[in-house]
């Protein structure tokens, strides 16, 4: 399969036909975004004058701003505190050979096949009763939890292919523990760091079970819950309820379009553990 | 906390010399106490978050638990035994287990079939892989929205059908109980294969390239070629692809509670969504947990069959 042959032309044309499968309702979501409110011709019928003002006003009305603000909070404090903690916790499991340190590891790893949604009723109560429901901190504090595990698992894995030398080295050398984490450690960790936000920040920001469960109808709901809450109030109106679902997409889709050669490799290398 | 690590450490490095077997319990435990101050606040994110409130959970499903008060009585399995009898419930398990299989498979087949395609010659496949890869990264409720908005009655999916002359196939996508969950497994694989695409690109790089050329020397034809050599050297992909694709489908919520709402009846209930409309719509908190606690133990058992199933490799 190294030359173009007339195999590779048929397997062409049919490469033409997945790509149109998945832009056809990509166009279907803009095209329908940008029509006049009650128009109701086909979807598939280019629109000829876009009305750009649904974008204005699905913003206003679904309240997007604020979402926006909130998705950004939970999204930027849980990876910064996940890099923390995780490759803080990282350290000792991927170096430590006592007896204990595989017991500790599978309990962090409980987190990551244990399904959240036993945990999400009780945690639920709990955050009621601490007054934390409806603030975005809950789902910080979730998510250090849930994706704290994961986040360990990455770091762990890569640092145990890293030869204990290196760090031993600066053992001797008579540097602490957390000098030798900070100028020895850390530092190594730079590559798998770049996975470690790309896998969590596409979960964090997508999620929907947990902020649906813990912001809904409070002002500080996440943008997966604000459009959702958004298109069940406008059943019918699709044009401004796919205006919104625009809105709301495009921040995660021009991160990726501008660093794909990294999600790619993060999605590739990450998952493969 | 910086000075309590540092002071310990002289005396850990000096002690290492020993043979081990010198070394006493205590000291073993001094040499590693710092290991304490780098897992505590990981640790106390996983026992807050996951640990006590999973272990809470699996206890409340055998109780009579109201959400609201702390005090409650244990009832044995009546939680269970209702499920039994319980359409809700138990078309949810049906139905969890029908999406995963069909997820599984399909995603698999799709993201391989990419996978191969796009390590092709064929022109223009970097934009490919990034056009089938990029629906991944998008909110589901929003994939989700704009396929409840094409798969209605009289949307676009129909139109579609009727216009290349295949009007007989017609259906009621969402609201067609037989069909449903058809139907939505369909806008997942949609929005997911990209992924499984992406670890089947990667697995792809080590397919040994001699191999196959030794092979396509004595003669074997391109579909000996994939089965003896290409498929072998996928089964690391296929590892991982399989953990995602079962934990992801065992654990779908998002398309379904945008797309059906469980409906039309309860004919498209899977798991999550029966957890949250019991406990959320209908204030059951108790038998909301034991639904919770039937999807977390088969998931764990699915976890540890694919251990099982991938151990006999090398390594875990």
């Amino acid at each position: 399969m190294k030359r173009y042959t007339w195999k590779t032309g048929v397997l062409q044309i049919i490469m033409i036909g997945v790509v149109l499968v998945v832009l056809i309702p990509v166009y279907i979501l803009v095209n329908t975004a940008l029509k006049p409110r009650g128009d109701r011709s086909s979807p598939m019928l280019p629109t000829l004058t876009p009305e750009w003002g649904n974008f204005p006003q699905a913003w206003e009305q679904a309240g997007l701003g604020p979402a926006l603000l909130s998705s950004i909070f939970v999204t930027v404090t849980t990876i910064v505190l996940l890099i923390a903690i995780g490759s803080l916790a990282a350290y000792p499991l991927a170096r430590i050979t006592a007896s204990w340190s595989p017991v500790v590891y599978y309990a962090f790893m409980l987190g990551f096949i244990v399904p959240s949604i036993l945990a999400l009723i009780p945690l639920y109560s709990t955050f009621r009763d601490m007054g934390l429901l409806a603030h975005p901190l809950a789902l910080v504090i979730l998510y250090l939890g849930e994706r704290g595990s994961f986040t360990i698992f990455l770091y762990t894995e890569f640092l145990r292919a890293v030869p204990r030398e290196y760090d031993e080295a600066a053992g001797i050398d008579g540097a602490g523990r957390l000098k030798t984490f900070w100028h020895v450690i850390l530092p190594m960790l730079r590559p798998v760091t770049g996975t470690v936000i790309i896998l969590n920040a596409v979960f964090i920001w997508n999620d929907f079970y947990a902020p649906l469960l813990f912001l809904s109808g409070s002002g500080s709901q996440t943008l997966p819950v604000a459009m959702f809450s958004f298109t069940g109030t406008y059943e019918v109106d699709w044009t401004l309820m796919f205006a919104a679902l625009i809105i709301g997409s495009l921040p995660m889709l021009i991160a990726f379009l501008a660093m794909q050669k990294a999600v790619f490799r993060g999605y590739a290398s990450g998952l493969k553990g | 906390m910086t000075t309590t690590i540092d002071s310990a450490t002289p005396s850990a490095t000096a002690r290492a010399e020993l043979p081990p077997r010198t070394r006493s319990l205590r000291q073993r435990f001094r040499e590693n106490a710092w290991a304490i101050w780098f897992l505590l606040p990981a640790g106390v994110f996983l026992v807050f978050s996951v640990l006590v409130p999973t272990v809470q959970g699996a206890v409340y499903a055998f109780t009579d638990w109201n959400g609201l008060t702390a005090d409650w009585d244990f009832i044995g399995f009546d939680n269970f035994t209702r499920m039994l009898n319980d359409p809700f419930a138990s078309t949810a398990v049906a139905n969890t287990l029908l999406l995963t299989a069909i997820t599984f498979v399909g995603q698999n087949v799709i993201g391989l079939g990419l996978a191969l395609a796009l390590s092709s010659q064929i022109k223009g496949r970097r934009f490919m892989r990034v056009v089938v890869f990029a629906p991944a990264v998008i909110t589901p409720v929003v994939i989700a929205n704009l396929w409840r908005f094409i798969l209605q009655p009289e949307g676009p999916f129909n139109a579609a059908l009727e216009a290349v002359g295949l009007g007989w196939a017609r259906q009621i996508w969402l609201g067609d109980p037989n069909l449903v969950v058809w139907s939505i497994s369909f806008v997942i694989l949609w929005q997911m294969s990209g992924v499984i695409m992406v670890i089947y690109i990667a697995g792809l790089q080590n397919v040994p390239d001699d191999l196959l050329e030794a092979a396509a020397l004595d003669g074997a034809g391109a579909v000996r070629r994939f089965f003896a050599v290409t498929l072998p050297a996928l089964k690391p992909a296929f590892v991982v692809s399989t953990l995602l694709c079962v934990i992801g489908g065992l654990k779908t919520f998002d398309q379904v509670w945008v797309l059906t709402r469980g409906g039309p009846g309860v004919s498209s209930q899977v798991l999550s969504t029966a957890v949250y409309q019991a406990a959320f719509l209908r204030g059951e908190f108790a038998y909301s947990t034991a639904i919770a606690l039937v999807l977390a133990v088969i998931t764990i058992i699915a976890a540890v069959i694919q251990q099982r199933v991938s151990r006999p490799r090398k390594d875990a």
